[in-house]
């Protein structure tokens, strides 16, 4: 009844941001761009290894200042599949396409990225996969590409680490 | 030592999809003043205000100092509180911290979400880190889905578990004067025919956008004897925060809920949850977040919950009631519904929920919120002073 009386106002904000990255992030961005590293931050108190890397260890609020490079190769801990487009701003492509949590070797966290090259049918928790890097990089997480599964018989030798989901140091002792 | 504090009245709106008739100020002048009336109190009795909502949802800087013109703390003392999801319940405790620390006697705590006059989802999304993630985030559903389908996994729950806690919750919004949704769902095959947004997740699964505010009144042990209506006594109440980035690992979790509940019964001597507490208002944003969210509070075993769901457990008029008021699913104006959880456990404590008063004499009551990337509180509440 009120409502055929009642107006709003309409309007659109313009809200523009540009977020520093600081020291740390800005060098694991300038390896990926210039030279196509993976490059994480490790705690010297609990040995966990960050990727994305970070600056202090949440766990032990330990400033890291140590980094290693990590192998593109990891494991893929948790996916998704999406099949629905409803927004070209909310959206990162039009669907369908997957996103998964992938653990790279040598590290104790999981990055979030675009799944590729993969038939959704087949993806898998555990199963190994690898960054695809953009050939012209700019200097952000869309450098990689996506990650794609990891073809038989091309793990290199320095992934060195278990196929098992499960992280290697940390989450076995919380709880 | 902490002062023993009471919830003396509690007030809100209708809570619906849209509200044109009101803005943002005079929706809530509706709550404030259903609460001063519930508590037979005047504005000037009021010392203090905490106010709330979420950030950029309305699109307006400084939300306060027009809900502050409106509510009556114009002159007074206070503080805006916005801790997304949390929000309301983070209201409810800012107020019960004034008082028991002896700065204020009587404080306002009022909560409000107008949802319909921005964009919810852009807010939303502004909640993760431009660095890494927010190129691919979208919002709440992607998040309860994969939480469904953990739920599933873990526990064997069949997929029409969800439609099954939904037909639970229908019921309790219908009894329930201000709830938002209030569905006539006749039985289970109709509750499945909800489309999809996510499977296993069906719009029926997941809160809506309400737009609606809460408000409660908060005194100190001495002015309590002047007020009319039967005070609520505030037992104790926790807050825990958990990491932003899933960097351990992507792996669900939900022990931000479980440390939440786990030191509020240990500080409180509860063993049997489901016992010594009479009622749960849950902040659950889906039907399936309900059933995990039980377990992980400690009031089921691990894949206990969906079973007792199935024998009609939770129902307002049997064992352990939970969500009366037809909870989040039913009514989410986001920046009240922390607060209408506190609120509702209130009404339930003094016998003075109306239809969905739950059958039992009620002695504790457990009020939740959740939000943000698994920040989590929790209030107690007492029907008896101890
Ligand atoms: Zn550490």
């Amino acid at each position: 009844m009120i409502e055929g009386l009642v107006e709003t106002v309409q309007g659109r904000l313009y809200v523009p941001y540009r977020n520093w990255l600081g020291k740390t992030a800005s060098l694991f961005f300038r390896e990926l761009r210039d030279r196509g590293r993976l490059m994480a931050t490790r705690c010297r108190k609990c040995e966990r290894v960050y990727m994305p890397p970070r600056s202090i260890c949440p766990e032990c609020f330990m400033e890291m200042d140590q980094w290693v490079e990590l192998p593109a190769t990891g494991t893929l801990l948790t996916y998704t599949v999406v099949h629905y487009s409803y927004s070209d701003y909310h959206q990162p492509r039009k669907a369908p396409y997957a996103l998964g949590i992938v653990r790279l070797d040598g590290a104790d966290t999981g990055l979030c990225h675009l799944l590729g090259e993969v038939d959704f049918g087949k993806l898998r928790v555990g199963m190994r996969v690898e960054a695809v890097l953009k050939e012209e990089r700019k200097g952000n997480i869309l450098d990689i590409a996506y990650f794609r599964p990891l073809r038989e018989g091309s793990e290199s030798t320095n992934s060195s680490d278990s196929l098992s989901p499960e992280p290697r140091a940390g989450d076995s002792r919380r709880g | 030592m902490a002062r023993r504090t009471a919830i003396v009245g509690v007030g809100q709106t209708y809570h619906k999809a849209r509200r044109p008739d009101v803005n943002i100020g005079e929706l809530c002048a509706e709550a404030a003043k259903a609460c001063l009336e519930d508590a037979d109190l005047m504005i000037r009795d009021v010392d203090a205000f905490v106010l709330g909502n979420m950030e950029l949802f309305e699109g307006r800087y400084c939300q306060d100092m027009w809900q502050a013109d409106f509510v009556g703390a114009f002159g007074k003392p206070g503080i805006r509180v916005t801790t997304g999801g949390t929000t309301g319940a983070t209201l409810a405790c800012v107020a019960f911290e004034y008082v028991a620390s002896g700065v204020y006697d009587t404080v306002m705590a009022l909560g409000f979400e107008k949802q319909s006059e921005g964009d919810t989802r852009a807010g939303l999304k502004t909640v993760s880190d431009p660095l890494w993630i927010r190129w691919l985030t979208t919002g709440a559903i992607g998040y309860f889905s994969r939480q469904a389908r953990y739920y599933m996994r873990e526990t064997g729950a069949p997929e029409h578990m969800g439609s099954l806690v939904r037909m639970r919750l229908a019921e309790h919004a219908k009894r329930n004067p201000h709830a938002h949704l209030r569905l006539e769902i006749k039985n289970i095959e109709e509750a499945m025919k909800a489309p999809y947004l996510i499977p296993p997740l069906r719009q029926t699964d997941m809160c809506p956008t309400s737009e609606g505010a809460c408000a409660i009144v908060v005194t100190c042990e001495e002015r309590v004897p002047k007020m009319a209506r039967r005070p609520v006594w505030v037992k104790d109440w926790v807050t825990v925060h958990k990491e932003a980035m899933y960097i351990r690992g992507g792996k669900h979790s939900v022990e931000d809920l479980t440390m939440a509940a786990s030191r509020l019964f240990r500080r409180n001597g509860i063993t049997k949850p489901r016992e010594q507490i009479s009622v749960a208002e849950i902040y659950a944003p889906s039907t399936w977040a309900e059933l995990e969210w039980l377990e992980a509070y400690g009031f089921c075993e691990k894949g206990q919950a969906w079973r007792l769901e199935e024998k009609g457990h939770f129902y307002w008029n049997r064992e352990f009631p939970v969500n009366p008021s037809g909870g989040v699913v039913c009514t989410n104006p986001i920046g009240a519904t922390g607060l209408i959880r506190v609120a509702e456990c209130a009404l339930q404590l003094r016998g003075d929920a109306g239809e969905h008063q739950i059958w039992r004499e009620p002695t504790l009551g457990f009020a939740t919120a959740w939000g943000g990337s698994g920040w989590t509180v929790a209030v107690l509440l007492s029907a008896q002073k101890e």
